[in-house]
């Protein structure tokens, strides 16, 4: 292993030199930079877009609309990069998301005093242990029965929407209760509550992973099965508990968001939230294929999701072009990311600083064929 | 390369005219991978109405000289005639229209699909352009008759056992009127009924005149069936035989050859004398088997002992290991260890008892490639103290660093991805993880294949060690030399059977070994 690389090395591995090309060839660095380019076009848009104001105590101005309207993607994502790194993936994250939001309103309509603090809090109870209660299910599906991971989360893809239909009996349930409204639109020190919730969980989350075994275990699990079970770690176990928190985290978001509108839409509420958090995950640089994954990748890549669906109204993108502009920012990112991209786009800035090629060789690749008649 | 030279003596083309002329003649082939010499000059032919197997241990370059006919590797030299033209297929279909059909070792058929559909695929009879059913039901029922098969044509091929499988893929070869069969270890997941069945269909279609290839590591069967054989050792032809006036003991003894390129300077020859007699064994196996893997077996391994494992591959030496480690479920027999009656359902339960085992495939079972050195050797360990309580950073550092020096593991970068590092040292890794987890028994399946010489010396080494300080080690390996010097007792295992135990001392050599896995046991 090569520990202090010399110029000539350097240039031959291409993408820049000395510690510029140290940083380009950081796996976060593509991410970041899309990230950065995407405000500076904004900026560039309208000028004071990234400014920050104080209003009634609270800040206002984009950059906080970014930070709070992501809160629930980056729950959902955080789930989903557990779960890809162990080779799965989570279909069901929108149905969680619209039944814990269904769980939680239909409980709060119900109760006699709907403003309590107490009524909210077993909401939220009720609401999370029913996410907890459904990614177990995935998990059982997954880890004890050997089903496909996205067959077995489709079946609750499916099923998860009709499910909260029946708990809202087919309405979209609206409610007035100030303590639940906090979750998803107030604000505490000045920061939306939804942002610190969410990027609480986060950061609790990060810092088990990495200060427990618990990542080193997951990416194990997801390189190689096989080896693992052989090295005596409880595969199974492992699996099994990635579903549960991507359910967990996913009745969260749904909490988040149910509360942001007082509302829960059965059949709106997250929808498509799993191909979001699918997406930011893989622009993050974690592998669809498991094994080694990044949570600070996936924070950028939920960043920048949130960031590209603000860009589309702030720079006045029509409406009917929206998908295809944000399908190319992604393209461009994920192509960025690749690395059959990365490989020829540093042999191609390699070439060019070379002399010309040498020809190939017009001999005959092979002049032992005598032809042999018998 | 040099133009081809006169050829061999005695090369089967001036064999004169009362010979059958060969369907396949391979002559001089090489081919050359990175840094290996797979083929080196082989010659090789094949006639027709004849059984002809090619043996070799493993590595020995027999499914190299396949692909080589087979058009899947291009040969750097040499020259292959069939039917007398010379013939260079670009890939299997090339090889396929040609006339050479192979049937593979893993069945390659559309289990979903009817019999009729498997047989036919790609060769359906067809009216105006749409395949003809019942035509292709018809043509598919004649094939299955002319290899006297009794089976439903419109049948699910999945409803069929494995043999009736292994079967249909035969007679599928047979619908492009093949003219040689290859048949690639086509017995490795049959029972001795369907053995039967399958080389009544064997000797059918030799009868016929079809020429066959046929690869086999169970010698009974080879004996059984084949009329001729080439023997390969590493990429070189050792020669050609007619089966009838070959022993099984010659037959092993060229296949593994007797010039042993030993290490004269590293060699350890473990003490032979451990007193057996006293205390319990550290783990004791009665009648210990499993379906389809390996029958019941008795086997006792004794603290500071090292048992070896003699047999040729397939032979059930890497079913026991895994028996005995928890990798696989035993179905009959009772295991002890430390005298207490144990029944081993996961590898975790097996680490928990203290046993460790090294699976013989090192890529699939133990690399996790894309960790580092350093999370590969503290894997077992934190494994078994559960993710919650994670090894200190200092405790990590200091196993880490002991094992590289003691292993000498080369780079000595704790950080660098395990899949960079060379074989020998990616072995070595894996002998960190499970010793960090000190075991009291180390099942080592094959620890020493695919390494570098220097590497093997010092696992070798360590193993001698390892039971010099009263492990219990079960150790298995297809260089019986290595086997030899290295055991106290040796179980020879056959044809999935153990068919003998015997106690190493000094007078017991390679050939001795040899010989009972010649004999079977019963002389």
């Amino acid at each position: 292993m090569p520990t202090s690389p010399t110029p000539s090395a350097a240039a031959q591995t291409g993408g820049g030199t000395g510690r510029l090309g140290a940083v380009m060839r950081h796996y976060l660095f593509w991410p970041v930079f899309a990230l950065v380019a995407l405000l500076a076009v904004n900026t560039a848009v309208r000028p004071g877009f990234l400014s920050v104001s104080i209003l009634n105590g609270h800040l206002f101005g984009s950059p906080i609309d970014i930070l709070r309207n992501c809160a629930p993607l980056m729950l959902v994502a955080l789930g989903m990069s557990l779960v890809i790194a162990t080779r799965g993936i989570d279909l069901s994250v929108g149905a969680v998301v619209a039944i814990s939001g269904a769980v939680a309103l239909t409980y709060i309509a119900g109760a006699p005093d709907p403003a309590s603090t107490t009524t909210v809090l077993l909401a939220i109870g009720l609401a999370l242990a029913l996410g907890l209660a459904l990614g177990v299910w995935n998990g059982f599906l997954v880890s004890v029965l050997g089903i496909q991971p996205i067959i077995a989360t489709l079946i609750l893809m499916t099923a998860g929407r009709g499910v909260a239909m029946l708990i809202t009996k087919g309405q979209i349930t609206t409610v007035t209760s100030a303590p639940f409204k906090t979750l998803g639109a107030g604000f505490w020190l000045g920061l939306p509550v939804a942002t610190l919730v969410a990027f609480g969980v986060f950061a609790l989350v990060a810092l088990l992973v990495r200060r427990t075994a618990l990542g080193m275990l997951v990416e194990s699990v997801g390189i190689n099965p096989a080896a693992s079970r052989l090295a005596g770690v409880r595969a199974r176990t492992i699996v099994w508990t990635v579903f549960a928190l991507s359910g967990l985290f996913s009745a969260l978001a749904g909490l988040i968001l149910s509360s942001n509108v007082m509302a829960a839409d059965a059949n709106n509420a997250g929808l498509f939230i799993e191909l979001d958090a699918i997406l930011a995950v893989v622009i993050g640089g974690t592998s669809l294929a498991g094994g080694k994954f990044s949570l600070s990748g996936t924070f950028v890549g939920v960043l920048i999701i949130a960031t590209l669906s603000l860009t589309v109204t702030n720079v006045g993108i029509s409406p009917l072009v929206t998908p295809l502009f944000k399908a190319l920012v992604v393209a461009a990112v994920t192509l960025l990311q690749s690395p059959v991209m990365r490989r020829k786009l540093s042999a191609r800035t390699r070439r060019r600083g070379r002399t010309a090629p040498v020809a190939p060789s017009d001999k005959p690749a092979d002049v032992s064929t005598d032809k042999v008649v018998a | 390369m040099t133009p081809p030279d006169a050829g061999p003596a005695g090369s089967p083309r001036d064999a004169g005219p009362e010979a059958a002329r060969p369907v396949v003649e391979m002559t001089g082939i090489s081919i050359e991978f990175p840094g290996v010499k797979a083929l080196d000059g082989v010659d090789f032919r094949l006639m027709p109405g004849e059984v002809h197997a090619l043996m070799g241990e493993n590595g020995a370059g027999k499914s190299t000289l396949i692909k080589a006919l087979t058009g899947v590797y291009g040969i750097d030299a040499g020259e292959i005639l069939v039917h007398g033209e010379p013939h260079r297929f670009a890939g299997p279909s090339e090889a396929q229209a040609a006339g050479i059909a192979t049937v593979y070792q893993e069945v390659n058929l559309c289990e979903n699909l009817t019999v009729a559909e498997n047989i036919m695929l790609g060769n359906e009879p067809r009216r105006l352009g749409a395949i003809d059913w019942p035509a292709t039901r018809r043509r598919a029922a004649e094939h299955l008759a002319t290899m006297g098969l009794d089976i439903d044509p419109a049948s699910s091929l999945g409803s069929h056992s494995i043999a009736v499988q292994q079967l249909v893929a035969i007679s599928r070869a047979m619908v492009v009127d093949a003219k040689v069969l290859i048949l690639d270890e086509p017995t490795s997941s049959l029972d001795a009924g369907e053995v039967a069945r399958l080389f009544a269909v064997v000797r059918r279609l030799r009868d016929q005149g079809v020429a066959i290839l046929f690869v086999s590591h169970f010698l009974e069967q080879v004996f059984e069936l084949s009329d001729r054989m080439t023997v390969l050792r590493n990429g070189v032809r050792v020669g050609e035989y007619r089966t009838a006036e070959l022993t099984r003991t010659e037959l092993v003894s060229r296949m593994i050859g007797r010039s042993m390129e030993v290490l004269e300077d590293l060699e350890v020859r473990t003490e032979h004398a451990v007193d057996t007699a006293q205390g319990a064994p550290f783990v004791q196996a009665v009648g210990l088997g499993r379906r389809g893997s390996v029958q019941a077996f008795d086997l006792d391994v004794h603290e500071g002992e090292v048992v070896g494992l003699a047999g040729l591959l397939g032979s059930g030496r890497t079913e026991v290991a895994r028996l005995l480690s928890g990798a696989d479920r035993a179905d009959t027999g009772t295991l002890r260890v430390k005298g207490a009656l144990t029944r081993l359902r996961t590898p975790r339960a097996a680490i928990s008892r203290r046993i460790a085992f090294s699976s013989e495939d090192r890529k699939a079972e133990g690399v996790v490639g894309d960790l580092t050195v350093r999370e590969n050797i503290v894997l077992g360990l934190q494994a078994e103290r559960g993710w919650l309580r994670r090894l200190p950073a200092r405790q990590v550092d200091e196993i880490v660093q002991r094992y590289i020096d003691a292993l000498n593991i080369r780079p000595a970068n704790p950080d660098a991805l395990l899949r960079n590092l060379s074989g020998g040292n990616q072995q070595k890794v894996l002998l960190a993880r499970w010793l960090a987890t000190a075991p009291e028994l180390f099942v080592l399946d094959e620890p020493t294949r695919g390494i570098d010489v220097g590497a093997k010396a010092e696992i070798q080494r360590l193993v001698s060690d390892l039971a010099g300080r009263g492990m219990a080690v079960l150790f298995i390996s297809a260089e019986l030399e290595e086997v030899v010097r290295l055991s106290h007792r040796i179980a020879v295992m056959r044809d999935r059977e153990k068919v003998a135990e015997l106690t190493n001392t000094d007078s017991v050599g390679v050939d001795d070994v040899v010989e009972l896995i010649a004999s079977g046991g019963d002389r």
